[in-house]
């Protein structure tokens, strides 16, 4: 019990000491690999409670697809003139006064709520869909329950790669035409 | 002391929070784009948390149609970005102002 707190502290300040570097880093190279460090910390707490399955599917999908992707994109940029320039927007102070709002809301959810939530195991588990053997029956319940969601998250993959595909073709002469 | 669900729901509000203010305040589409992705994972950690509190798998499948999702969305963005580099020549969102008054 004492390592899995320590681990969670340990997870935590990894996960919000990256997440503030990536948004406050000039080059955004930088932020990128911040962020691939965020992404693997937010793997672990995945693991840490017991989602193994879904820990793998954070680094491969997230760190091995999504973040080649946008360091693919980062290589268009010129890096060097960009750390030059100004990283915040004019709205700066309006901005952060946003955030403090959404702040303040969310902690009053939180405070009022964290009564309901301190029981570490509130519900006895269960027949299908319980936890034991993670990846089975996270595939039994995807396969089952959730087809069709399933394979609509496959239609919208299928029109996420022909729109990425339209919209980064290098239009010529003869495809105007 | 023991970690509660509380505990992981007070780490997923403050990277939402993170992400928020990365959002409002940068001015790299770039960066605004990762900010989107920690949002995202501030709500994978919150159904993942729910679910193990429940002993319920159900909150695990939908963090997978969580990540698929936001796959879609940094593949569609980082195309509109591609185009948008293409046409204007910057990265800056406070420097595409053509649709404003």
């Amino acid at each position: 019990m004492l390592i899995d707190t320590v681990l969670f502290y340990v997870l935590a300040v990894l996960i919000l000491g990256s997440a503030i570097m990536t948004i406050t880093r000039r080059n955004v190279v930088h932020s990128a690999v911040w962020l691939i460090s965020t992404l693997l910390g937010v793997a672990g707490v995945f693991l840490l409670q017991g989602a193994e399955f879904l820990a793998g599917v954070q680094i491969i999908v997230y760190i091995g697809g999504i973040m080649v992707l946008f360091l693919f994109v980062i290589m268009l940029v010129p890096v060097q003139e960009e750390a030059a320039q100004r990283r915040f927007s004019n709205q700066k102070w309006l901005a952060f006064a946003c955030a403090a709002g959404v702040f303040a809301m969310l902690a009053v959810i939180v405070v009022r709520g964290v009564g309901a939530l301190s029981h570490p195991g509130m519900a006895e588990p269960a027949g299908l869909g319980s936890l034991t053997k993670n990846s089975e029956s996270v595939g039994l319940v995807l396969f089952s329950e959730y087809l069709l969601p399933f394979e609509l998250a496959s239609v919208l993959l299928l029109v996420a790669i022909i729109g990425a595909i339209v919209m980064s073709k290098a239009r010529t002469r003869e495809t105007e035409s | 002391m023991e970690i509660t669900t509380s505990h992981y729901v007070v780490l997923s509000t403050l990277l939402l929070l993170i992400g928020v203010i990365g959002i409002l305040t940068r001015r790299n589409i770039l960066v605004l784009l990762m900010s989107i992705e920690l949002i995202l994972n501030a709500v994978n950690i919150n159904l993942v948390a729910f679910s193990a509190a429940q002993q319920q798998v159900h909150g695990q499948v939908f963090s997978i149609f969580v990540i698929t999702v936001a796959a879609a969305e940094a593949a569609v963005g980082l195309g509109i970005l591609i185009a948008l580099f293409r046409n204007k020549q910057t990265v800056h969102a406070d420097e595409i102002d053509l649709l404003r008054w």
